[in-house]
């Protein structure tokens, strides 16, 4: 079965179709994909948000971003299942947790970029009163087995229950009250940063 | 030369033609994903469908395509598929997607992919080119967990997510350069075997 000659036209024709196929069967795949991978995407957003925070409401329909140093938000657009990804990504995003239609708490996606190897992303989630209520790494690239360690329930467990007021937020080293991993103190710095930024922010929205 | 039976066309990607330890084709996704080996089993399944998608569809349409856009068009499958695995992983296993992350786009340029392509499906009919597909598939899935095992049982005391030893295990196996020293040692291992048979077989 001798294969086409390679002449002008055949060349055309045969790259021509293989690209039009192709470019057809990935059209119907992406749209296929399309309401599974939002989905997905929302229940990552939710799963982060509930191992924070208790709600009973949506908080992903009622979420807004602040941005980092001022203390004027706006709401986000709601674009019902796919809003999931932000639109500045240098925001914070607040999600209010409701029960029963009454505010109690707030989730809070904040970041460091002081990590080793660039951003650390968080969820924190705040009582009324600036009470911790759990503290969640939601991405990092930190150093595996070093920086990763931030990951940690016996790191992030040091901070719940604490009110940032009362607790320095710095490392040990720094002269404040966080309790470093040794060998990971760059790692461990930035994420009592980003916990401090969101409830800096956190306070701003309360005054308003 | 007799035509190599379906058995022997399987198991060649395993042991004889394996694509990591004997063709050392493709070492780029080998080394970068292979810190747990659920991560070498993910990677070598969504090699392994690629591969075998290609070759199906490459020994398909092998007759229409003119020798001079036979690579273009190779890749064009080739991606297509890749696209379509990144796609389905994204959807339905978001959390190993976000493991293999880069890694899947590229097996787009992993050699063993086009390789394959090729080497084999364009030179032989569907169903040879399948079974190539599986063997290729399977070897260098056996290879990336095995890999994988290896570094996260050095590097981190466990194996599939499991803990074994208490403790924080070898930090070097975890990063880069414990992948090419498993990896060195793995091959160097398989050689030594092999030497050692072919010299009972037939003594100098």
């Amino acid at each position: 079965m001798a294969a086409p000659k390679s002449s002008f036209l055949n060349l055309i024709l045969a790259l021509g179709s293989v690209t039009l196929l192709s470019a057809f069967s990935l059209g119907y795949v992406y749209e296929w994909t399309l309401e599974p991978i939002a989905t997905a995407k929302r229940e990552k957003q939710l799963r982060a948000i509930n191992a924070v925070v208790e709600f009973d409401n949506d908080p992903l329909a009622e979420s807004f971003e602040v941005v980092k140093g001022q203390h004027q938000y706006r709401h986000r657009k709601r674009k019902g299942q796919a809003q999931a990804e932000e639109s500045d990504p240098d925001a914070l995003v607040f999600y209010p947790a409701k029960k029963q239609d009454t505010l109690t708490s707030y989730a809070i996606k904040s970041y460091s970029d002081q990590g080793y190897s660039g951003r650390i992303e968080i969820m924190v989630g705040f009582e009324m009163d600036g009470r911790i209520r759990e503290v969640q790494v939601l991405s990092h690239r930190e150093t595996p087995g070093l920086g990763s360690k931030i990951t940690n329930a016996d790191f992030l467990s040091q901070f719940v229950g604490q009110y940032p007021e009362l607790f320095d937020l710095r490392v040990t080293k720094d002269g404040g009250e966080v309790d470093g991993i040794s060998g990971a103190t760059i790692s461990s710095r930035a994420v009592g940063e980003a916990i401090k930024t969101a409830y800096d922010n956190f306070k701003g929205i309360d005054n308003e | 030369m007799s035509k190599p039976s379906v058995i022997e066309q399987l198991t060649k990607g395993i042991r004889k033609e394996n694509p990591v330890f004997v063709l050392l084709l493709g070492l780029c996704p080998v080394l970068g994903v292979t810190s747990t080996a659920i991560n070498g089993l993910g990677m070598g399944l969504a090699t392994t469908f690629v591969l075998i998608m290609s070759n199906v569809v490459i020994s398909l349409i092998k007759g229409l395509i003119p020798a001079k856009v036979r690579i273009p068009s190779f890749i064009v499958v080739i991606a297509s598929f890749v696209t379509v695995v990144d796609l389905l992983m994204a959807g339905y296993l978001p959390s190993l997607h976000e493991q293999l992350g880069l890694f899947i786009p590229l097996i787009v340029v992993n050699c063993i992919v086009l390789g394959r392509a090729e080497a084999f499906a364009s030179r032989n009919q569907l169903l040879p080119s399948l079974i190539d597909g599986v063997s290729m598939g399977v070897g260098f899935t056996y290879a990336l967990v095995l890999l994988g095992g290896i570094r996260e049982l050095l590097g981190s005391y466990s194996i599939f997510g499991l803990k074994i030893i208490p403790g924080d295990g070898l930090l070097v196996f975890v990063l880069a350069p414990g992948a090419f020293l498993a990896l060195g040692f793995i091959i160097a291992f398989f050689e030594w075997r092999k030497s050692t048979a072919s010299h009972v077989k037939n003594p100098a």
